[in-house]
């Protein structure tokens, strides 16, 4: 469990993170959502004590991450940045770390195993891929079988086989009842990673919502029509407040009206249609919608 | 999880064992130490060969004030910038690669990491320094033995030469280490390091006479190596009072290092 309360965090006068409260609860997998900028690596540094807060508080498990005798057997991190010196193998900067809370070395030779890397425990760091350093990093926050995790863009630079098998491991935690805090960029990754979802934009909390009534609430259904004459059909629909935009192919992405009132309208106005197709907004477009107003870099077009 | 966490946890012996992985397990340790080591023992061949192949010297008073421990122990000006040098790496390499995070996501009450750090560097330093001197130290007087101008071990001073200059040589490791924990940049921290030691004590040499007196024999360097030549010059610290002095530097680096660690972001 993680709890945060008016987590604020002011780097000179940029204002990174904004009088953020949450809860992580355990037993699910929660996504962390934002745009990049957004705030999100910032919070996670603040939970694991290695931002202090400007102003308010962040616990695990009811106390401050500082305030923990055991804190690897509480909380295992990933962080976006490598946290990793790659002078030494992934064997030997296990160990260093597995020493500071007493975990035998034979932990350390399991995880090599469970995470990939066995082969390549005795070899430096530094030739490796960003997908066998992410796994490193991942082997890290396992190393005292914590009841926490929090991983920051966990899968990237990994390949389809380990992204799978980052899912699996974090479903798999959660389902044990532990408490998951997963951060990601892209709402299609969280869709199927995360049953619950904090969105943030701009360093404050959008959204607290399960996955799916995310999906369902934030997405707008948009209909697909092809017509004989677009421009009077476009002023028709515009008319009946409907938002119209012309699509590539010639034809119109329509929000705002259903099939059938779309079909109605256009048979009453004797326009002819080639095409009428309902179309689920993507997931994409639902976080868009959503984070818009809250974009720390908006591309111009898009 | 949370109700046997007494024998889980992090304790200041097992950050000790971790530095200790750490340190022994990168190859910049292992190359500055056998940089270190290597200076010692060359020089202690070099000049002492030197020495005895244009033994005895065209001025007489220079065969009369001749130091055979300091010919012998030439390497330690060059030994002390291989130990600073990975004192200072054996920090920043953690903030220049990241491993800063790690290291205090594991050890998140910060302060035994630095106290961790400074033993296990410092005790390193103290026995290998200690042994590579007392080695120099030999070699070079069983080459000058030739022209029996050797010293022995025995010898008034000789114990205090070779114990004060692995401590000094230790306190400029641990200086390095403080410097870079301050400053967190390997550049920076270098700069700091050799300015402090080398050209601090040039730029007051320039001072006003009575200024430059007082404050000359005070500044680091000049204060810790009263103790590495047998007889020091009357205008210096006392060979102890001066090392003294010279841990102070490095005591109060480290308590400045220790406050702003515990005060600012990873």
């Amino acid at each position: 469990m993680i709890e945060a309360h008016g987590l604020t965090k002011r780097y000179g006068d940029k204002l990174a993170v904004d009088g953020l409260s949450l809860v992580v609860r355990p037993g699910v997998v929660t996504g962390f959502l934002g745009p990049n900028g957004a705030g999100k690596s910032t919070t996670m540094r603040m939970i694991l004590g290695l931002d202090r807060p400007t102003a308010g508080s962040v616990t695990v498990n009811g106390k401050a991450y500082r305030e923990h005798s055991a804190p690897m057997h509480e909380v295992g991190a990933l962080l976006e940045a490598r946290s990793i010196h790659t002078g030494r193998s992934a064997r030997n900067h296990l160990l260093a770390l597995a020493q500071t809370h007493g975990i035998a070395s034979s932990r350390v030779d399991e995880l090599l195993e469970v995470v990939g890397l066995k082969d390549v425990a005795r070899k430096r760091v530094k030739g490796f891929s960003l997908g066998m350093g992410q796994r490193l990093g991942i082997a890290t926050a396992l190393l005292g079988d914590p009841n926490t995790l929090v991983l920051d863009e966990p899968v990237n630079g990994l390949d389809p086989e380990g992204i799978r098998w980052i899912r699996e491991l974090l479903k798999e935690r959660a389902a044990g009842g532990r408490t998951v805090l997963v951060s990601s960029h892209l709402m299609s990754e969280m869709a199927q990673t995360a049953d619950h979802l904090l969105v943030i934009g701009k360093g404050r909390l959008i959204a607290d919502v399960g996955v799916r009534e995310f999906i369902a609430s934030a997405g707008r259904n948009l209909v697909r029509v092809r017509t004989t004459d677009p421009q009077k059909l476009t002023a028709l629909l515009a008319k009946a407040k409907a938002n119209v935009t012309p699509v590539d192919d010639g034809a119109l992405s329509v929000a705002g009206m259903s099939t059938d009132e779309i079909g109605i309208a256009a048979g009453q106005a004797g326009i002819t249609l080639l095409e009428l197709t309902p179309q689920a907004a993507s997931l994409e477009e639902a976080f868009m919608e959503l984070t818009h107003d809250s974009l720390e870099f908006s591309g111009s077009a898009s | 999880m949370s109700t046997d966490t007494a024998a889980l946890g992090v304790t200041p012996r097992r950050v000790v064992l971790s530095e200790w992985t750490k340190l022994r397990t990168l190859r910049s340790t292992v190359f500055s130490l056998l940089a270190a080591v290597a200076f010692l023992i060359g020089f202690s061949v070099l000049v002492p060969v030197v020495v005895v192949t244009h033994w005895p010297p065209d001025n007489a008073r220079d065969a009369l004030t001749f130091d055979p421990v300091g010919a012998s122990l030439v390497g330690g000006f060059f030994a002390q910038l291989a130990v600073g040098v990975l004192g200072v790496l054996i920090v920043t390499g953690e903030y220049a690669t990241g491993m800063i995070r790690a290291t205090l996501s594991a050890v998140p009450k910060r302060l035994p990491v630095l106290w961790a750090k400074t033993l296990v560097y410092g005790v390193t330093c103290l026995v290998l320094m200690g042994l590579a001197l007392l080695a120099a130290f030999l070699i070079g007087q069983t080459i000058l033995s030739s022209e029996g101008i050797d010293a022995s071990l025995g010898d008034k001073g000789v114990p205090r030469v070779l114990v004060g200059t692995a401590l000094y040589l230790t306190g400029i490791g641990m200086l390095g280490l403080a410097l870079g924990a301050l400053l967190r940049n390997t550049a920076g921290s270098i700069t700091a390091l050799f300015g402090l030691l080398f050209v601090v004590p040039t730029v007051v040499h320039f001072l006003p006479a009575s200024w430059s007196d007082a404050i000359a024999k005070y500044l680091p360097s000049n204060a810790g190596t009263v103790i590495t030549s047998l007889q020091p010059g009357s205008e210096s610290l006392g060979p102890w009072t001066g090392l003294l002095v010279f841990f102070l530097y490095t005591a109060v680096a480290l308590g400045v290092a220790a406050f702003a660690l515990t005060r600012r972001d990873a």
